[in-house]
């Protein structure tokens, strides 16, 4: 591990203190976990505190971890990771913050805490149907007009529910139901952990 | 008194200066626009969900037709996050080819920003000459990858094959003589390298001439100079990268600052804004180009010296070369494994990022072991910089509107991803 990871740790967890769920180092990066009810208040830590001095927040992206591994989920099932970036500093943070009920995913907004967020977290609400209370104008941004559902969530299928075509009868662009068959040509394999171990086959 | 309300217009989807499919409502009030709201989308293909059903080799293509002007770049981006995750080196040989290409790259994205700019500004000629230009760059793709555009060149573990030896020639033909093909094959008779290398001993002359048609151009300063102006706080409040934050003034530069490949075996220098106006960004995406020609040059020279492997050996990752395959029988099943089930790549999540022309392109892959990843997150520069639209037009005249659409040099094929 590099000096400036073991110091970017230490002043996470100087600062946060037990706020920091989790603080996991691999590949380089650091990824903290943290509640929902902590989240905005450390993400403004981590954005007014000089030894962390995160001033630029990079991406917000929303995850579904229902069929994570092929296995059945336990936890919960939505979260929303950001990546901060320190332009002082020069280091990176990953922050994963569950969304605490699966039905109706919500978070907080960090909108008041860096202005780049705001379509991040409209396009997490588009995609994956997290709800951000305090964003100011929380609007679908990638989908159709009209669109319905959340196509990210692991649940809704490639080809979609409806498809579009030009209607000569009606003279205007119609939704009809998809005619096309998901089709998966190679198909998704997680290998077991003993996989490929000759001493014990 | 009769009551006065804001006008409401509706810009694009099609217009020719919304550089693609931008469809912008515009509140008016006289010629000043009020408030700005984008909507984009209209070019949304689900490219990550595309890639959670596709094997990890698969889903590379994709990557192309995300900033469709600069694509070996997303390549890149992608190519060094799958490597994070399988922890492998990639051969130092194809390290140099790819910063090559990512130069190459950053040079066709700003000439064809250039030239695009010129266009909606009023100065018609830049883009015949960005284009004549550009014409010798894609053929140094379509050399290394027989694809003009959508290359596919960079694998993860390396680069899918080493520069080639020789370059195709104009052929004679009822319309063009032996002697008029004769001068267009002078700088084809050699290797890739030979002919980038005419290259970057012509381009800052031509740089120069672009130059003097724009820089100090009345018409092209009246229309840029002041308008859209960033000031530092707020590019980092809107998570600007790339050349929109320098032109606010922060010398900020992942070549520089969190270099990759072989980035810091190289000699170049970061040109930086000083007022955050379309003007500065203009200096500096000028300015770069510089700079990546001198890059190129390096890479050039290096390469030329330094023969070698140019994927990796690990036959997990990377396919065996035919003729092992063919007589060998473990290389055969490495090879069919391959190109049935694809790389297993381990458990865990990368972010690689890449200075990309217009700004930090970064891949997030999540993988939990299987052979297609678990979440792939494009983080597009141009994206971010098109949420400040409104921020950046308020006040501004409509005819400017269109000058900071081409400032911040936006393509949608990475916004709407």
């Amino acid at each position: 591990m590099s000096a400036k990871l073991e110091a970017l740790s230490h002043n996470l967890q100087k600062h946060l203190g037990d706020r920091v769920k989790s603080l996991k180092i691999a590949l380089g990066e650091v990824t903290i976990e943290v509640d929902a009810a902590d989240y905005l208040s450390v993400m403004q830590t981590l954005r007014d505190e000089p030894e962390l001095a995160f001033e630029e927040l990079i991406d917000l992206c929303g995850i579904d971890y229902s069929v994570y591994a092929n296995v059945p989920r336990e936890g919960k099932r939505f979260a929303a990771v950001s990546h901060l970036l320190s332009i002082a500093r020069n280091w990176r943070l990953r922050v994963r913050c569950f969304a605490p009920e699966d039905d109706f995913p919500s978070l907080p907004s960090v909108s008041s805490v860096w202005n780049s967020v705001n379509w991040f977290e409209r396009e997490a609400f588009d995609l994956f149907g997290i709800v951000f209370p305090g964003h100011e104008d929380l609007r679908r941004i990638l989908t159709d007009y009209g669109f319905v559902g959340h196509p990210f969530r692991k649940d809704f299928p490639i080809s979609g529910y409806v498809e579009m075509r030009y209607d000569p009868e009606q003279q205007r662009v119609t939704y009809q139901p998809v005619t096309i068959e998901p089709r998966e040509v190679t198909p998704r394999i997680v290998r077991e952990a003993t996989y490929g171990d000759v001493e014990n086959a | 008194m009769p009551e006065l309300r804001n006008f409401t217009l509706n810009f694009g989807p099609q217009h020719p200066a919304a550089h693609g499919v931008l469809r912008m409502v515009l509140e008016l009030d006289g010629e000043v626009v009020m408030r700005a709201d984008p909507h984009i989308g209209l070019l949304h293909r689900a490219t990550e969900k595309l890639a959670e059903n596709k094997t990890w080799i698969q889903s590379l293509p994709y990557m192309d037709r995300l900033d469709y002007v600069s694509m070996m770049c997303n390549e890149h981006a992608y190519c060094m996050a799958v490597e994070k995750l399988l922890q492998i080196e990639v051969p130092l040989r194809a390290q140099y080819i790819r910063v090559m290409f990512d130069e190459i790259t950053r040079i066709l994205n700003h000439l064809l920003w250039v030239g695009c700019h010129g266009l909606d500004v009023g100065a018609m000629t830049m883009v015949l000459y960005a284009f004549r230009e550009r014409e010798d760059l894609v053929d140094a793709y379509e050399a290394v990858s027989g694809a003009r555009m959508h290359a596919a060149y960079y694998r993860p573990g390396g680069v899918y094959r080493d520069l080639p030896d020789s370059l195709p020639q104009y052929q004679e033909s009822k319309w063009k003589s032996a002697a008029q093909i004769k001068p267009f094959n002078e700088a084809r008779s050699g290797s890739l390298l030979d002919f980038l290398d005419d290259f970057v001993s012509r381009f800052p002359k031509l740089l120069d001439e672009y130059e003097t048609l724009l820089t100090d151009n009345r018409i092209w300063k009246q229309r840029l100079v002041n308008v859209g102006i960033v000031s530092p706080e707020r590019a980092l409040q809107r998570g600007f990268s790339g050349p929109m934050l320098r032109g606010s003034g922060i010398a900020w530069d992942l070549r520089k600052k969190q270099p990759y490949e072989v980035y810091d075996r190289l000699d170049f220098d970061i040109p930086v804004g000083v007022t955050g106006d379309s003007y500065d960004r203009y200096l500096v995406r000028m300015e770069e180009m510089r700079q990546s020609n001198r890059i190129v040059k390096q890479c050039i020279d290096w390469l030329r010296q330094n023969p070698g492997p140019v994927m990796s050996d690990n036959h997990k990752v990377a396919p065996p070369d035919r003729e092992a395959m063919k007589s060998n029988m473990e290389e055969l099943i490495h090879h069919f494994k391959l190109c049935t089930e694809g790389i297993h790549v381990p458990e865990g999540e990368a972010y690689a990022a890449v200075e990309h022309p217009k700004g930090e392109f970064g891949i997030y892959l999540m993988s939990d072991g299987a052979n297609k990843p678990y979440r792939l997150k494009i983080r597009a520069p141009g994206y971010v910089h098109l949420s400040a639209m409104d921020e950046m037009v308020r006040g501004h005249m409509l005819a400017d509107v269109v000058t900071i659409i081409g400032s911040q040099d936006v393509v949608f094929g990475e916004i709407d991803r």
